[in-house]
């Protein structure tokens, strides 16, 4: 059966769609946290050299690296909305710019309180770490510029080359520990293996999908109130039923 | 110095606190924000529609 994805590219389809999919997010998500945070606390052993504290791991990491993808997802859409004018892509950028930005600060809030116990600082101007804090910087950018445009479009096309141009701060990000000679430890899952007690792994994976699904369900449930505010004046919007 | 002393002598509650908690504390914000922006928009588009009826 052959699926039109191209159907779902419309705000009075995708509407509706990501009404129907938010409690299937959120539902999956707190579930996924549950058993992320009993593996880590309770299966996972402490870490030979860092003792407890290492276990800032389940929530640095994922958040670190949804922090990061939500930007190439978000920079994404800001350039399907900027080449192909669709409007659906441009409020998907905006509605995930909150949740992206809100990780970036996760991970440096977290990064911090595990480079205390370890390094003796809660912050260097280490590679690794000033490029998430760019990160950071970028998203709250993007949320400025998209808010001091009144004109919706002019401001998805302005905002949209700011996401542009901003990614190519992702591959810093992720290759400054390989770039540089960083206090910031490197990659400890490679494709040629890992060194990580499997309990750590499947509590890192368990963490990572919870705060993916997570973002999925909150940028939906954004993108569905944009989607009202923007398209307010047509006529599908006044025969809905939450609107009755 | 006291913090120092106090996060190595509580490793888990420094996390939990520190850490997880703040986590939380920030998901839970963001979805009362959704939340409310939803609201205060499909209040909005009602008032809208009411007005629009009434002319």
């Amino acid at each position: 059966m052959a699926i039109n994805w191209f159907k779902y590219s419309a705000p009075t389809t995708f509407y509706p769609l990501a009404g129907r999919l938010i409690p299937w997010f959120a539902i999956s998500s707190a579930i996924l946290f549950a058993v992320g945070l009993y593996i880590g606390f309770v299966v996972a052993p402490a870490d030979a050299t860092q003792g407890e504290f290492y276990r800032i791991i389940f929530i640095h990491v994922p958040s670190s690296i949804i922090s990061m993808f939500l930007y190439l997802i978000m920079a994404g859409y800001a350039a399907l909305g900027l080449i192909f004018n669709t409007r659906l892509s441009s409020m998907m950028a905006s509605a995930i710019a909150p949740t992206g930005a809100l990780f970036a600060f996760i991970s440096l809030w977290t990064g911090a309180l595990w480079g205390k116990p370890m390094w003796g600082a809660w912050w260097v101007w280490d590679a690794r770490l000033t490029s998430e804090l760019i990160l950071l910087f970028l998203y709250l950018g993007f949320i400025a510029l998209h808010a001091s445009i009144d004109d919706p479009r002019r401001a998805d096309r302005a905002a949209a080359l700011l996401a542009i141009i901003g990614s190519v701060n992702v591959p810093i990000i992720y290759f400054s520990v390989k770039w540089w000679n960083t206090l910031h430890q490197g990659s400890t899952i490679k494709y040629s293996g890992t060194s990580m007690h499997i309990a750590m792994q499947q509590a890192m994976f368990t963490m990572l999908a919870a705060c993916w699904l997570y973002a999925v369900a909150v940028a939906l449930a954004r993108v569905r109130s944009i989607i009202l505010e923007r398209e307010k004046n047509t006529k599908w919007i006044t025969e809905l039923a939450e609107v009755k | 110095m006291g913090l120092d002393i106090w996060m190595r002598e509580n490793p888990l509650t420094y996390i939990w606190v520190g850490s997880y908690a703040v986590a939380f504390i920030i998901f839970a914000v963001e979805i009362a924000m959704v939340i409310h922006k939803r609201k205060i928009t499909l209040q909005q588009v009602r008032l809208m529609r009411e007005a629009s009826e009434e002319e």
